[in-house]
């Protein structure tokens, strides 16, 4: 299991024992992290699971692809550490990773 | 008063669960027509994910979204449905023989005697960027569309957006518009590459200026908007305007349908589990739009919810005729429906 850390916007932190393979997106939802609403259900296609990678865990996490760089044009806010959360496979390396829920949703 | 198209079943929304209820319709003789705000059939399946894949449509190990829509589109076509697209249903009256009547916001009117709402996570609309204060400035300065260009002639034209509408808009209003400017989050964009070339033609040949930034800020007096604050990668940029078209995608919204006397339960519309219906007798709702105990957004059970709620729409319709349960497989009065058999 890899362990990820949420904080929402109002400053709450979950901290969730995740599968690798599942996108970082799921764990959201299954843990009820408020400010992550996944309407399109984890396809890229809405924007609506947009979050704010822990500046420490960028290069780790890596770069959009171009798809999701499309996505994120309709998101809120977007920051050089912008991603969306159903493009982020959990795997070994992203053990004690760290994002933020931003203000809100497109 | 506009002449009413009838027909049979009114159903709002064409996405893959109102395309199939006019499969389970028609097997029972009942004629359908679709109104849908999307300009082709599929909803959610063709404007969010067409080329992405579905695994859980029964005997399709994997079919695309679109893959999907084209072939609701091949089974059905056998029953002839109509479709009315670019609408959204407005007004819903019943009529004094226990129909209905319903309305298109450009003023369409169809009777029906059965209506199935089928409209998903609702109709496809505009999205509103996050601009605080946008509200003030919507329809006088604002617009998330463009009905008549003559509309934008020497204003001060500020375009927001990176995919197709951004492009195209910027392409056609820029030689009616006082001056031109697009914004952009980034320099790539998702338009058509053609688009893009000639947009950057028209950049370098000074008729357009290009930001590359997001919208913070509207100022302005009144609903008329003066200028906008960008903020680009490096710095914040002030850009005197006078009219705003952002072009950030499509959101999903109930619309009008909430206000047409149904019960609703946070924009689902609560339906019983052996005919779909709403809690207005006659009006039907199926799939993702609707709520019930143990209900999964699924595109197979709004499959499911179709064939049940066409039973009860044929005795709506045709209270006089014996409904006789029948296999497509066997039957050869449905095979003669389904042309498949002289």
């Amino acid at each position: 299991m890899t362990k990820l850390t949420f904080i929402a916007f109002d400053g709450a932190t979950f901290e969730v024992e995740a599968e690798n393979g599942s996108t970082v997106m799921e764990n959201a939802i299954r843990n009820g992290v408020p400010g992550i609403e996944a309407e399109c259900g984890g396809a890229c296609a809405c924007a609506t699971c947009h979050v704010y990678v822990d500046e420490e865990w960028t290069d780790v996490v890596g770069q959009p692809e171009a798809m999701e760089e499309d996505m994120l044009d309709f998101a809120y806010e977007v920051q050089p550490n912008s991603r969306l959360s159903c493009q982020i496979r959990v795997r070994d390396e992203l053990d004690g990773l760290v994002v933020r829920v931003p203000e809100r949703q497109a | 008063m506009t002449q009413a198209t009838k027909t049979d079943v009114l159903i709002v929304g064409a996405g893959p669960v109102g395309l199939f209820a006019v499969f389970e319709l028609g097997l029972l003789d009942l004629k359908c027509h679709l109104i849908d705000i999307l300009d082709r059939p599929g909803g959610q399946c063709a404007e969010l994910y067409p080329e992405k894949p579905i695994y859980d449509i029964p005997a399709w190990p994997v079919i695309s979204g679109q893959g999907l829509v084209d072939r609701l589109m091949e089974q059905i076509s056998p029953f002839d449905p109509q479709f009315t697209f670019n609408r959204i249903v407005a007004g819903l009256e019943r009529l004094p023989d226990g129909g209905f009547r319903v309305t298109t916001d450009e003023g369409e009117a169809f009777e029906a005697k059965v209506v199935v709402i089928a409209a998903g996570g609702g109709s496809f609309q505009p999205k509103r960027p996050p601009i605080p204060g946008i509200e003030a400035y919507e329809g006088k300065s604002v617009f998330y569309a463009v009905r008549r260009m003559e509309e934008f002639r020497g204003e001060n034209l500020l375009i927001v957006g990176g995919g197709d509408s951004a492009l195209d808009w910027t392409l056609n209003l820029q030689p009616v518009a006082r001056r031109l400017t697009l914004v952009h989050r980034r320099p790539e964009f998702r338009a058509a590459p053609d688009s893009v070339n000639k947009m950057l033609a028209l950049k370098e040949a000074g008729k357009i200026d290009f930001q590359v930034g997001q919208v913070r800020a509207l100022s302005g007096e009144n609903g008329m908007l003066k200028s906008a604050m960008v903020k680009g990668p490096d710095d914040e940029v002030e850009i005197a305007c006078t009219r705003l078209l952002p072009f950030f995608g499509l959101t999903m919204k109930l619309g009008p349908v909430a206000e047409w006397g149904i019960n609703l339960n946070e924009n689902l519309i609560p339906v019983d589990t052996e005919k779909f219906e709403t809690s207005e007798p006659g009006i039907f709702a199926i799939g993702d739009i609707n709520h019930y105990p143990g209900k999964l957004k699924l595109i197979l059970s709004g499959f499911h919810e179709a064939a049940l709620m066409a039973q009860a729409a044929k005795r709506i319709v045709h209270p006089n005729e014996k409904v006789v349960f029948q296999y497509t497989t066997s039957s050869t009065s449905l095979q003669k429906k389904l042309g498949v058999v002289g």
